[in-house]
């Protein structure tokens, strides 16, 4: 058993050696290093960070200073899906309180975060960027706008089933 | 005209002429776009010509603007006029592609514009595009080829005039020609803060050193301002020529072009300009066989509305913490890695080929005295055309919400306004007659800012409202400074209690010297202007403020329903 949690371990380093080192653009910083880890891992191991250090040459206390900075990193798995509801103003004026309100009902959390059976997890966006469309959500990074709550309730509901 | 370029403009010409040669189906892109579900329709015209064996090309473009229209096509076959669709669905396909591709007769019941092929034509029925309100009311510099161009294809661009500007600055034009151009057109900085372009070029051009870098900012976490984001997803060559022409100016080498995480579709459009113009010989060594050479790179931030103010962007491209530094130094002596930097806004910078291909007086000749050119209004909220429009400077606020915006929904009362992004203010009724202009704006209370106007009708609640804009300024605060990463904790927490209508009177004072400390307190905008919404929400709507204080009229917003959810109050 222990064996095998060690070897596991060993293949995200493996993993993460692998991002740090196929970064090709001239600018590589430890920012530059923790966002396209977690576009490969969805999320932030404990290694991401110790190997980030020591690709960086600097201390892993530097790099949790750059990880905890920015709300897009996360330090868990995130569920199989994402669902993202905008509460910049625009979409605030156009309802997104009410959406948030009903799809948390659906998901039956009060906060953001993952569902219990971790089918999804929810976050909100302070801008998604398509406010000529608001209310606006993303699920699974794919912009829908001009939503309803009732549309917005039954996304939820089949991301849930 | 230099041969490396004459040879780029045939190529590019004859592009054009293919893409001319049989029926062209554009659909609007960009995030917009998609969010209106164009990649459906996009779907659906590739799969009806295919099944219905008709020629034609479909591409994606940029935006136009139009957002209430999308998902917005147009369809231009060889010899007819050009024909806009509005709010398209995959069902309308088939018949369009029969009617109008294949059998070359527009779909007059379904047309929301045209341009006719030759001048004199008319298209009975149809309302020429130009002529619609909202797009008569418009000069656009900086969105010229938005929905006419491929924003990937470089040689679509090029068709359309683009790197004229640069090839005539190459060609003939010194560095300090081209700053003294942009310090005669009177451009002013479309980030916030609208200090004159050319003279902050200047402090850069003037310092000797080899290494110096210009930054362009598309951050962009203003939420309700996507014109950044709009502008590099339709366009990004208008852009990268204009960084190009900057390093030029100040005798550069290396542009940054710096933008938050997640945003995908700008960020693909930059990384594949910089690409296609690297390839071209507009980028890297001796560009078109000039004397100057000059990189570019695409630089990603993690979420911070912060990492947009000018220092922290620094930070952040240099991989950390996303806080401001103190000045001085300024970036123009000190800047990303210590050395001198300059950082534009990507508007800003999308005006520059034009002022040079067309010239400074020309620019000027638009907009007011002191406020040359046009602003980018993202229009959205409670208004019947939300969208993207580029007007001449020195329209009023009014004749954008009823001209362009075409007033709120339902024929409702527009209440009030939130302009210049979570900085700025919260305007009622008596400001609407304000120009809109860098200093018109200020001086009622309000930064025009990155030109979002978000709009609420008269069922918006203005606390409520604040509160929203507050909750992000908490949410936001980097926490470099006590005064700001302190203070809209408790503003926003004063609020909740005016919200909940559990405050007293004194609670004005109370907030006023919260405020007042930030400004004083804070090394930059975010905890300066931080107090600004109240500020301005308590000028225009003390009445709503005091059916909470005083007359305890009932809580307000999501209070009231109590469906309240705090986005995560700290970062983590």
């Amino acid at each position: 058993m222990a064996n095998e949690a060690s070897k596991a371990a060993d293949d995200v380093r493996t993993q993460i050696q692998t991002v740090l080192n196929g970064q090709n653009q001239p600018t590589v910083t430890v920012l530059s290093s923790l966002l396209e880890i977690q576009d490969v891992l969805h999320y932030l191991p404990n290694e991401a960070i110790e190997e980030t250090a020591a690709f960086s040459k600097t201390t892993i206390n530097e790099v949790w200073s750059v990880a905890s900075f920015y709300t897009n990193f996360r330090f868990t798995p995130p569920g199989d899906h994402t669902y993202e509801i905008c509460w910049g103003p625009s979409c605030h004026v156009m309802g997104a309180q009410q959406i948030l309100k009903r799809v948390q009902d659906e998901l039956g959390i009060d906060r953001e975060g993952e569902t219990e059976d971790g089918k999804v997890t929810l976050k909100y966006g302070t801008c998604l960027g398509a406010c000529a469309q608001a209310p606006v959500i993303a699920i699974d990074h794919h912009h829908k706008g001009k939503i309803t709550t009732e549309f917005a309730a039954k996304m939820a509901r089949e991301l849930m089933a | 005209m230099t041969v490396a370029f004459a040879e780029l403009r045939e190529r590019a010409d004859r592009r054009w002429q293919e893409l001319n040669d049989t029926a062209w189906i554009r659909v609007g892109g960009g995030v917009s776009g998609e969010a209106a579900g164009c990649d459906d329709v996009i779907e659906a015209f590739n799969s009806e010509l295919e099944s219905s064996g008709t020629t034609g090309t479909v591409t994606r473009v940029g935006m136009y603007g139009l957002c209430y229209a999308e998902p917005l096509v147009d369809i231009k076959t060889p010899d007819g006029p050009r024909v806009w669709y509005a709010n398209v669905t995959p069902e309308q396909v088939p018949g369009l592609v029969a009617q109008h591709v294949k059998g070359e007769q527009p779909v007059i019941a379904q047309a929301f514009g045209y341009e006719p092929a030759h001048e004199g034509d008319v298209l009975h029925g149809v309302t020429k595009l130009e002529d619609l309100p909202d797009v008569a009311v418009q000069t656009r510099i900086a969105m010229k080829n938005f929905g006419d161009i491929d924003p990937l294809d470089l040689l679509q661009y090029i068709a359309n005039g683009g790197y004229a500007g640069l090839e005539k600055a190459l060609d003939g034009m010194s560095p300090d020609q081209v700053l003294e151009e942009v310090k005669g057109s009177g451009l002013r900085g479309r980030g916030g803060a609208a200090f004159p372009t050319g003279l902050k070029w200047s402090f850069l051009s003037g310092n000797p050193a080899k290494e110096k870098y210009i930054l362009c900012n598309c951050e962009e976490g203003d939420p309700g301002a996507f014109n950044d984001k709009a502008i590099l997803e339709s366009d990004p060559h208008t852009l990268l020529e204009g960084l190009i022409l900057a390093g030029y100016a100040t005798n550069s080498s290396k542009g940054f072009i710096f933008i938050r995480q997640g945003h995908d579709e700008p960020i693909n459009a930059a990384r594949k300009s910089i690409v296609d113009a690297y390839e071209a010989g507009l980028l890297g060594e001796n560009i078109l066989g000039s004397e100057f050479s000059y990189d570019a790179e695409v630089v990603l931030t993690g979420d911070s509305y912060v990492a947009g103010e000018e220092t922290a962007l620094m930070e952040a491209i240099e991989g950390k913490r996303a806080q401001p530094r103190y000045r001085p130094p300024f970036p123009a002596e000190a800047g990303l890695w210590q050395k001198p930097s300059n950082i534009n806004n990507v508007k800003s910078l999308a005006y520059v080929p034009q002022i040079i291909a067309r010239g400074g007086e020309w620019f000027k000749s638009v907009g007011t005295e002191k406020s040359a050119g046009t602003a980018l209004i993202c229009l959205t909220g409670d208004i019947e055309r939300p969208g993207l429009f580029e007007i001449p400077m020195g329209l009023t606020i009014r004749q954008v919400l009823d001209d362009v915006g075409g007033g709120a929904p339902g024929g409702k009362r527009i209440k009030v306004l939130q302009t210049g992004g979570p900085l700025g203010g919260v305007l009622g009724e008596e400001a609407f007659d304000t120009e809109i202009d860098f200093d018109a704006m200020s001086a009622a209370g309000a930064i025009l800012g990155s030109g979002g106007i978000i709009v609420g009708d008269e069922d918006v609640n203005v606390v409520d409202l604040t509160r929203a804009l507050i909750a992000f300024n908490q949410f936001e605060s980097c926490g470099k400074c006590f005064p700001c990463r302190l203070g809209t904790t408790h503003m926003l927490e004063t609020l909740d209690r005016v919200c909940m209508n559990k405050a007293y009177e004194e609670d004005f004072a109370l907030m006023d010297r919260i405020g007042t400390s930030m400004k004083v307190g804070s090394l930059c905008g975010h905890g300066q202007l931080g107090y600004n919404p109240i500020l301005s929400a308590v000028k225009f709507f003390k009445d709503e403020f005091d059916d909470c204080i005083n007359k305890h009229a009932g809580p307000v917003g999501a209070f009231a329903d109590g469906s309240m959810i705090t986005p995560t109050q700290t970062r983590p």
